[in-house]
């Protein structure tokens, strides 16, 4: 029993562990969802969190420990933003032929994205605090994190938040677009970047290249507008 | 893969050093990502070489936001007793910002393209 112990002491003192347990359920996680034809429901981020999430609960292992593992993927956030670089310009010639529609639909997806939640969470008399905790959810996670620190609201909630939104907008986008009969991959693309920012983008990336190209335009544009208009939205609404 | 690794960072690198140097308020990446642009619109040929690695960088993003998302489950408890109104607010704000982007973005698409094909 000992050496059972023993190897689990050295095992939970270094990252190899839940570096490689987070690799491999999303292999099995994506291996799933292919399965499944990429179904809607079968998304590779709710697959992975529910093969690990048992297994931290059953090892008692705190997130802080697993997260010294899971963060040499984390950090991937970042330069995998910037590849996002590379479909902008494959698809430059059909984006400078839509840039009317890019902008006008980021204006009205940013200010419904921020101002609904807010309206929703006074009708449902939620705090102030968790309200402004709620704004800026739609936007990617450390700009979110950003605003909602810099409106006075709670970072630890908007971050729960802001992961909640982009599993939502990844689930509902295809059968929503499907139900009204919406077949333009630009259009689609581009509302679920802007509703649900990187995990809606990778939804988009994984029906179609155009949509997930498109994504990532509304993400990039909305992470920048939204801090522009949480600030006044707050003011006027609040 | 390696070179494709190394540009991305040192533009993110870019990015960050410059957004906190001169305290601006968009995200590094953000800026990263168009200083990358800029460097394809100066060397075209480049984009080939970029590809084979950024494309299983993007075809796999969904592995990036597992660390964050086993985040959420361990976190569940600060929505505290709002977790149900809370739940409802960001479906039915998803839902709405999802139709006002994609509703505007087809009505200007058909003013300025003329009617879809």
């Amino acid at each position: 029993m000992t050496g059972v112990a023993n190897l689990w002491s050295y095992l939970s003192t270094t990252p190899l562990l839940w570096l490689t347990a987070t690799i491999l359920a999303y292999l099995a996680a994506d291996a799933i969802a292919r399965r499944l034809h990429n179904h809607p429901l079968a998304n590779p981020v709710i697959l992975s969190v529910l093969i690990i999430a048992p297994v931290l609960w059953v090892t008692k292992t705190e997130y802080a420990t697993y997260f010294e593992g899971a963060q040499f993927i984390h950090f991937l956030l970042g330069p995998a933003t910037i590849a996002l670089a590379l479909p902008l310009w494959d698809n430059r010639e059909t984006i400078g032929t839509s840039v009317a529609p890019i902008l006008l639909a980021l204006v009205a997806g940013s200010v419904t994205a921020a101002g609904s939640a807010i309206l929703l969470a006074q009708a449902f008399g939620l705090s102030t605090d968790v309200i402004l905790s709620l704004a800026p959810k739609s936007t990617t996670a450390p700009v979110a994190l950003g605003i909602s620190e810099a409106v006075g609201g709670l970072p630890a909630l908007t971050a729960v938040l802001v992961i909640l939104t982009g599993i939502i907008g990844a689930v509902i986008v295809t059968p929503l677009m499907t139900v009204l009969r919406i077949k333009d991959w630009r259009a689609r693309g581009f509302s679920v970047g802007l509703a649900s920012h990187g995990i809606g983008t990778a939804r988009a990336f994984q029906v179609n290249p155009t949509a997930g190209a498109y994504a990532g335009i509304a993400m990039a544009l909305n992470a920048l507008l939204t801090s522009l208009i949480v600030p006044v939205l707050v003011r006027w609404l609040i | 893969m390696l070179p494709t690794l190394g540009l991305l960072l040192a533009c993110q690198l870019i990015g960050e050093v410059t957004v906190r140097g001169i305290g601006l308020s968009i995200p590094g990446p953000v800026l990263g990502l168009a200083l990358l642009l800029v460097i394809l619109r100066l060397r075209p040929a480049l984009a080939g070489d970029l590809r084979p690695t950024i494309s299983v960088i993007l075809a796999n993003l969904s592995l990036l936001f597992v660390p964050a998302g086993v985040g959420v489950i361990g976190n569940l408890d600060v929505l505290s007793e709002d977790w149900f109104a809370l739940l409802v607010v960001l479906v039915l704000s998803t839902l709405l910002a999802m139709l006002a982007s994609v509703g505007t973005f087809l009505a200007v698409r058909r003013l300025t393209e003329g009617p879809a094909k």
